[in-house]
């Protein structure tokens, strides 16, 4: 039988070209390219990893965004995905992670079945690492995120995942179906290949608005149905630059250091 | 007249730019210095369908356009000169006269593993009396009933020390001049076929340039590529879409210059300002520009006219001619930007500058170019 991954992934603007406009303090998004965020690249890397050890994967990816965003899904579909859906709809704008979680959820109903679902652990542009987790809850699988290391058994019910934390990992064993999120020490993700590009563009890529998807624009997706909503971005002030400790010997050092912090009344 | 950018042109110079950076930049400079053979890079090459561009996917190729290919050699370029050509004397030289003019047997054995990359190719043309005037060839092939039978050597061959596969003129009939010349498809691992002197040469280093010894080389009947004594215009017709990968590769290598240098100027400081702040400077650079892009389009132009199956031949030969005097023009005027640094192997721009002339060279000389562009406004 067939393993059906999705995969989410998200279009962001390319950080590394980003500029913050001095007067109004915003992203300036005019002229930025957009990108496939790069942890869900990791996701979709490792979807198509089981589909080069498996050919009877099936890889689908899907997103919310604007119609632009067919883009980075045909980039998707060009490094090896199957299929590309993409969630789209005035009604869904400005949805903060709750309502973008509400949609894609009925985004994965709506695919069908799954037996996994991949996702990046945070988008570049957000940052919040909310979604992914909120998808699974809403579906009702167990979820494991920050995954940098992951293998399948052969009759793939279940996984094994190394998951990330500050001070070390967990080995997880998990049942399919389940989320995970990819963090970039996961893999290298593949490029496109040129093939894969002229089939890409070729391909029609469906869109569904809120009525598809089956969701209540003023309950479940868009800017009204969003419990949070973004007050100001800004740039923060830089940092200043730090003081280096010098000494004899580290015990030096760290009696300098105590007192130091003792001056400043932190410990 | 459209000029808007096709979405598979723009996702082709995406994934060859950003393969270029990951795989063939961080080595372009050793390859340079150790006259090495970038061989680890072909499998990557073939994997991503960069081996096969302009070929049907039911020959093995990646479906795509000569516009895609010319991306393709110019995004390689870009960093590396080596690996465009490789990519180029394999594409256009070896797989497309089999694709052109091979039988369905051939290109079933022959251009399927050189399209999916599993194969490399070469072309053998030149002699050391047969240049530009390659009507000359004293490479004979002859008729042994159940085999061909050729002796001679060829010489500059890109690819020669690491192809599998050559397509090959010699002269089957002398007396018939030009209509005596046929061409051959050769494996290396053919009885009599070696491989003689490497190349030292003054650029594109890494790239593989050697002799081609036949002695006593037996040839399966079948291989005789196109008809007999068609060898002249099988090696014409692919001269014509060559020039647009090699065009397409000195493009690269102005572009690539062009790159470093805007970088340099914006770095370096002089007088109290930046290079990039100084007007002779940035006029300099704003011609450069100008050159590049006009380069550039007449190279497009060039390949989709060959995918429209117009006669491109004068156009390519415009194209190639006009972007290799670029290349030198551009690699030279920024090494001068770079000034003493230029001049060192610290800065990349002094390889591309070494690698540029060549362009002006191979395939067709520029004087070559014109006679081919000449012969389009007076007739031959």
């Amino acid at each position: 039988m067939a393993f059906k991954i999705i995969v989410c992934a998200k279009q962001v603007p390319d950080t590394n070209e980003i500029k913050i406009d001095p007067v109004t303090k915003t992203l300036v998004r005019e002229g930025v390219p957009s990108i496939l965020n790069h942890d869900d690249a990791n996701a979709l890397e490792e979807a198509l990893k089981i589909k080069d050890m498996y050919p009877d994967t099936h890889i689908t990816v899907i997103t919310m965004g604007p119609p632009q965003a067919k883009n980075m899904l045909r980039e998707c579909l060009a490094m090896g995905a199957d299929d590309a859906v993409l969630a789209s709809d005035r009604a869904l704008g400005g949805s903060d992670t709750w309502a973008t979680s509400n949609a894609l959820a009925a985004a994965c109903r709506k695919v069908g079945e799954y037996d996994l679902i991949f996702a990046g652990r945070q988008a570049i542009d957000g940052d919040t690492a909310q979604v992914g987790p909120q998808l699974a809850e809403k579906l009702g699988i167990p979820q494991v995120t920050y995954v940098t290391e992951f293998s399948i058994e052969d009759d793939r019910t279940h996984i094994t995942v190394k998951r990330a934390l500050e001070d070390g990992y967990e080995l997880i064993k998990i049942k399919t179906p389940c989320m995970l999120t990819a963090i970039k020490e996961l893999n290298s993700p593949r490029y496109m290949s040129i093939g894969g590009i002229y089939d890409a563009v070729r391909r029609d890529i469906p869109s569904w608005g809120a009525a598809e998807l089956g969701v209540d624009p003023d309950k479940e997706v868009g800017l009204l149905a969003s419990p949070t909503n973004v007050y100001r971005s800004f740039t923060p002030v830089p940092k200043g630059k730090g003081v280096t400790i010098e000494g004899e010997s580290d015990k030096d050092i760290a009696d300098k250091l105590i007192i130091a912090l003792k001056a400043k009344h932190a410990i | 007249m459209d000029f808007t950018v096709k979405q598979e042109h723009e996702f082709v110079r995406q994934m060859v730019r950003d393969f270029a950076a990951a795989e063939v930049e961080p080595i372009a400079a050793d390859i340079d210095q150790e006259h090495r053979f970038p061989e680890e890079n072909i499998p990557k090459m073939a994997r991503y369908g960069l081996l096969g561009v302009p070929f049907p996917k039911e020959w093995g190729g990646s479906g795509g356009d000569n516009v895609a290919y010319a991306i393709t050699v110019e995004e390689l370029s870009r960093v590396c000169a080596t690996t465009g050509v490789i990519c180029s004397a394999h594409t256009s030289l070896c797989a497309w006269p089999i694709f052109n003019y091979g039988t369905d047997a051939q290109k079933e054995k022959y251009l399927i593993p050189l399209a999916k990359g599993e194969k490399l190719g070469a072309f053998g043309l030149t002699e050391p009396n047969a240049g530009t005037d390659a009507s000359g060839q004293q490479t004979k092939a002859e008729d042994k009933g159940d085999h061909w039978l050729i002796n001679g050597s060829k010489v500059f061959i890109t690819n020669g020390g690491y192809a599998d596969t050559f397509v090959v003129m010699a002269m089957t009939d002398k007396a018939k001049g030009n209509r005596g010349i046929s061409s051959f498809i050769v494996e290396k691992d053919f009885e009599g076929f070696s491989v003689g002197k490497t190349e030292d040469k003054m650029g594109i280093c890494g790239s593989s340039t050697t002799e081609l010894v036949f002695r006593d080389m037996r040839i399966p009947k079948e291989n005789l590529l196109g008809d007999e004594g068609q060898g002249f215009k099988v090696a014409l017709s692919t001269l014509d879409g060559g020039r647009i990968g090699i065009a397409s590769q000195a493009l690269g290598i102005a572009q690539g210059a062009f790159d470093v240098t805007v970088d340099y100027m914006k770095s370096r400081r002089q007088f109290g300002k930046r290079l990039a702040d100084m007007e002779a400077l940035r006029f300099e650079m704003a011609d450069l520009k100008t050159r590049i892009d006009a380069a550039r389009l007449l190279i497009y132009r060039a390949a989709d006219m060959k995918d429209r199956h117009e006669n491109y031949g004068p156009m390519s030969a415009m194209a190639k001619l006009y972007a290799s005097e670029t290349a030198m023009h551009v690699t030279t005027k920024c090494v001068q930007m770079h000034g003493g640094y230029g001049y060192t192997k610290d800065y990349p721009v002094e390889r591309m500058m070494r690698d540029a002339k060549i362009t002006e060279i191979y395939e067709g000389t520029s004087e070559a170019q014109k006679l081919v562009i000449a012969a389009s406004v007076f007739g031959k």
